[in-house]
C-alpha cells in the first residue's frame, strides 16, 4: 500500500558542516543554540540516520516520529518552526535494543523537524526532513 | 499532582534470551506547553512530562527527556534487549514533582 | 514502523487520491473485522455506498486506530473501566453494583439511538438515567471526560457488530425530524450537513478531507483536540464552522439528528472508539 511518510536517509559521506542550512526558520538562532548545546560546537555531519516523517500531517497537534541511528548513544529532536525547537532526546542506556524511538509531537505549521545524532564514538550525525501541517477546513 | 495520570505499557509476555523486543508506552496527561493563554489573555504555565526512563532488572534501557513539542497523552515506543526473566519499570517525571510508576515483568520462553 | 499487516485492505484514499478501497475490504483491529463500507440504507437516496470516517483519514491516521495501543482513545477507556467499579452517590453503588461485566452491554450501541415512551434516548441519557435514579449521583455534562470515556467503554463491547438503527413506528416522527434538519440549510454561511457529508463527500474543503459524517465511531478521539469527542459535540462544533448558533448538546434537534445520522450508518460496523483528524 501507499505510504505517505517519507524516509529520509541521507547517504553518507559528505562532509558537510551543518552551520548552513538550506532555509532559516523563523527561529533559527533557537535551533543553533540547541545544536551547540548538544553537540559542543563540534562539526555534524549528515547521514546514518534515518528520521521517518509524514509528508503532510493530517494535523499539526499530533505528528508520529521515528528516528534511528545505529551506533548512536543519544538522538535528539528538533523542530525548527515551533516557537520552542526542542522536541525530546532520547538517551540510550546499555539495555536499549535498537538505537531508535516513535513518538508523537506537535508541530505549529509546516517546518523541516530535525534530528541530530551523538554517536559512540563522539562524532555527530543528522538528518532532517519537511512535514508540511494543514489548516483544515471544517475539522479546524 | 496532574490530575487522571494514567500510565498503559505494551511488552510482550515471554521472550527468547537475548532477545530484542519492543516495548510501547503512553501515559494520559495534558503536556501543558506553556504557549497556550486563557481567556484572559494570560499564558497558561508550562506543565508537562518532562522525563521518561524504562529500566530492567536495575539497568537503563532508555532515558528520555520530554519538552512541551511532545503532544497530549505522550506516546513513547522503544526497543529493549531482554537478557533474562524480570521485570520492566517505566517511570514518567512530572513539573509538578510528582513521579508516575507502572511495571511489566517478561518470561524466558 | 507500523505494523501494516493487520490491514487486510490496500487503500491508496489519501490525501489528493480520491481511490477508494477494493470490493471486499474491511478493516481489522486485533483480529476482530471492523465494516468501513456497506450498501447505502434503501432510505437513503442520494448514496449508494457507505463508508466509515476511517477511510477518509490519512495513513497516518487510520494506523493510529489500527491497534488498540496505539489508538489513544484507549487511555480514556482504560479510565472508564476503573470509573465503572467506582461507587458514587447516595445510593453507595457503582455500575459494578448492577452490571456485572461491562461487556453484557455488546448489542446495545448498534441500535442507539432509540425511541422510548415516545422520547429519543441516546447512550448519555442511559448512563444519566443509571446515575441520578439508581446511584443517586450527580449527572455528567454530555460531553465531559466522564461521560465521552464510559460511552466509549461501553460502545466498544459492539465494536464490529453491525449499526441497526430503528427508524419506524415510534421513531418515524423524530426520525422525519433528523432528516429535516439534516438537510436544512442554516447559519451565515447558509449551508447543510448535506451540503458537505452528501453532495461533496471525498473533495476537499481547504485542507480536510470530506467524510461522509457517519457517526459510527463516536466519540471518536481526534488528533484537533486530543480527547474523545461526543456526537452532540461534534454537531456543535460544526455548526460553529457554519457560524450558525448551534442547538443544545442533549437537546431535542440533536437526539433527533443523531437518530437519522445513526440510521445513515445502518450497514456499517461500529467502530468505537475510533481516531479522526
Amino acid at each position: 500500500m501507499t505510504l505517505s511518510r517519507r524516509d529520509f536517509v541521507i547517504g553518507a559521506g559528505c562532509g558537510v558542516a551543518f552551520a548552513s542550512m538550506t532555509s532559516l526558520p523563523a527561529y533559527a538562532s533557537l535551533v543553533e543554540d540547541s545544536i551547540a548545546a548538544f553537540t559542543g560546537g563540534a562539526d555534524v555531519v549528515s547521514g546514518d540516520i534515518v528520521l521517518d516523517a509524514p509528508e503532510i500531517a493530517e494535523n499539526g497537534n499530533t505528528v508520529p516520529i521515528e528516528v534511528s541511528a545505529p551506533g548512536a548513544a543519544s538522538i535528539m529532536l528538533l523542530a525548527t518552526g515551533n516557537p520552542v525547537p526542542a522536541v525530546a532526546t532520547f538517551n540510550f542506556g546499555p539495555l536499549s535494543g535498537s538505537r531508535s524511538g516513535n513518538t508523537r509531537i506537535r508541530l505549529i505549521k509546516t517546518q523541516e523537524v530535525m534530528a541530530i545524532a551523538k554517536m559512540e564514538d563522539g562524532s555527530f550525525r543528522s538528518a532532517q526532513t519537511t512535514v508540511k501541517v494543514t489548516i483544515g477546513g471544517c475539522g479546524g | 499532582m496532574a490530575k487522571n495520570v494514567k500510565p498503559r505499557v505494551k511488552v510482550p509476555k515471554s521472550a527468547a534470551a537475548g532477545e530484542t523486543i519492543t516495548v510501547k508506552t503512553m501515559i494520559s496527561h495534558k503536556m501543558e506547553s506553556g504557549q497556550r493563554k486563557d481567556s484572559d489573555g494570560n499564558k497558561i504555565p508550562r506543565s508537562i512530562i518532562n522525563r521518561f526512563t524504562c529500566d530492567f532488572n536495575g539497568q537503563n534501557v532508555i532515558d528520555v527527556t520530554l519538552e512541551p513539542a511532545i503532544s497530549t497523552n505522550p506516546y513513547l515506543q522503544f526497543d529493549a534487549v531482554v537478557p533474562e526473566a524480570g521485570e520492566f519499570k517505566f517511570t514518567w517525571y512530572d513539573d509538578d514533582g510528582s513521579v508516575y510508576d507502572t511495571s511489566k515483568k517478561i518470561a524466558i520462553g | 514502523m507500523t505494523m501494516r499487516t493487520l490491514l487486510a485492505i490496500s487503500i491508496s484514499a489519501l490525501v489528493g487520491s480520491l481511490a477508494w478501497a477494493g470490493e471486499d475490504s474491511s478493516l481489522v483491529i486485533d483480529g476482530e473485522v471492523i465494516k468501513i463500507r456497506a450498501t447505502a440504507p434503501a432510505h437513503v437516496d442520494a448514496l449508494d455506498e457507505v463508508y466509515s470516517g476511517w477511510v477518509f483519514r490519512t495513513d497516518e491516521t487510520q494506523a493510529l486506530q489500527m491497534d488498540d495501543f496505539e489508538n489513544p482513545a484507549f487511555v480514556f477507556v482504560d479510565q472508564a473501566i476503573d470509573m465503572f467499579s467506582k461507587v458514587e452517590g447516595t445510593e453507595g453503588k457503582s455500575c459494578a453494583s448492577c452490571h456485572d461485566d461491562v461487556a453484557e452491554f455488546a448489542g446495545l450501541r448498534p441500535t442507539m439511538p432509540r425511541v422510548v415512551d415516545g422520547e429519543v434516548v441516546t447512550m448519555e441519557d442511559m448512563v444519566n438515567g443509571c446515575r441520578t435514579k439508581r446511584m443517586g449521583a450527580e449527572p455528567w455534562k454530555w460531553s465531559s471526560g466522564s461521560m465521552t470515556a464510559m460511552t466509549a467503554l461501553i460502545g466498544l463491547q459492539s465494536r464490529g457488530m453491525e449499526i441497526n438503527v430503528k427508524i419506524d413506528g415510534d421513531a418515524a416522527e423524530h426520525w422525519e425530524a433528523g432528516k429535516e434538519l439534516y438537510y436544512t440549510r442554516v447559519g451565515q454561511l447558509d449551508m447543510s450537513c448535506a451540503n458537505c457529508h452528501e453532495d461533496n463527500y471525498g473533495n476537499m474543503i481547504r485542507a480536510d478531507h470530506l467524510s461522509q459524517g457517519q457517526i459510527n465511531g463516536f466519540p471518536t478521539y481526534r488528533l484537533k483536540n486530543t480527547k474523545l469527542n461526543s456526537i452532540h459535540g461534534r454537531f456543535k462544533g460544526c455548526m460553529k464552522n457554519i457560524r450558525a448558533t448551534p442547538y443544545k448538546e442533549g437537546g431535542e434537534e440533536f437526539k433527533a439528528l443523531e437518530l437519522y445520522l445513526a440510521s445513515r450508518g445502518n450497514g456499517l460496523s461500529v467502530e468505537t472508539p475510533s481516531a479522526r483528524n
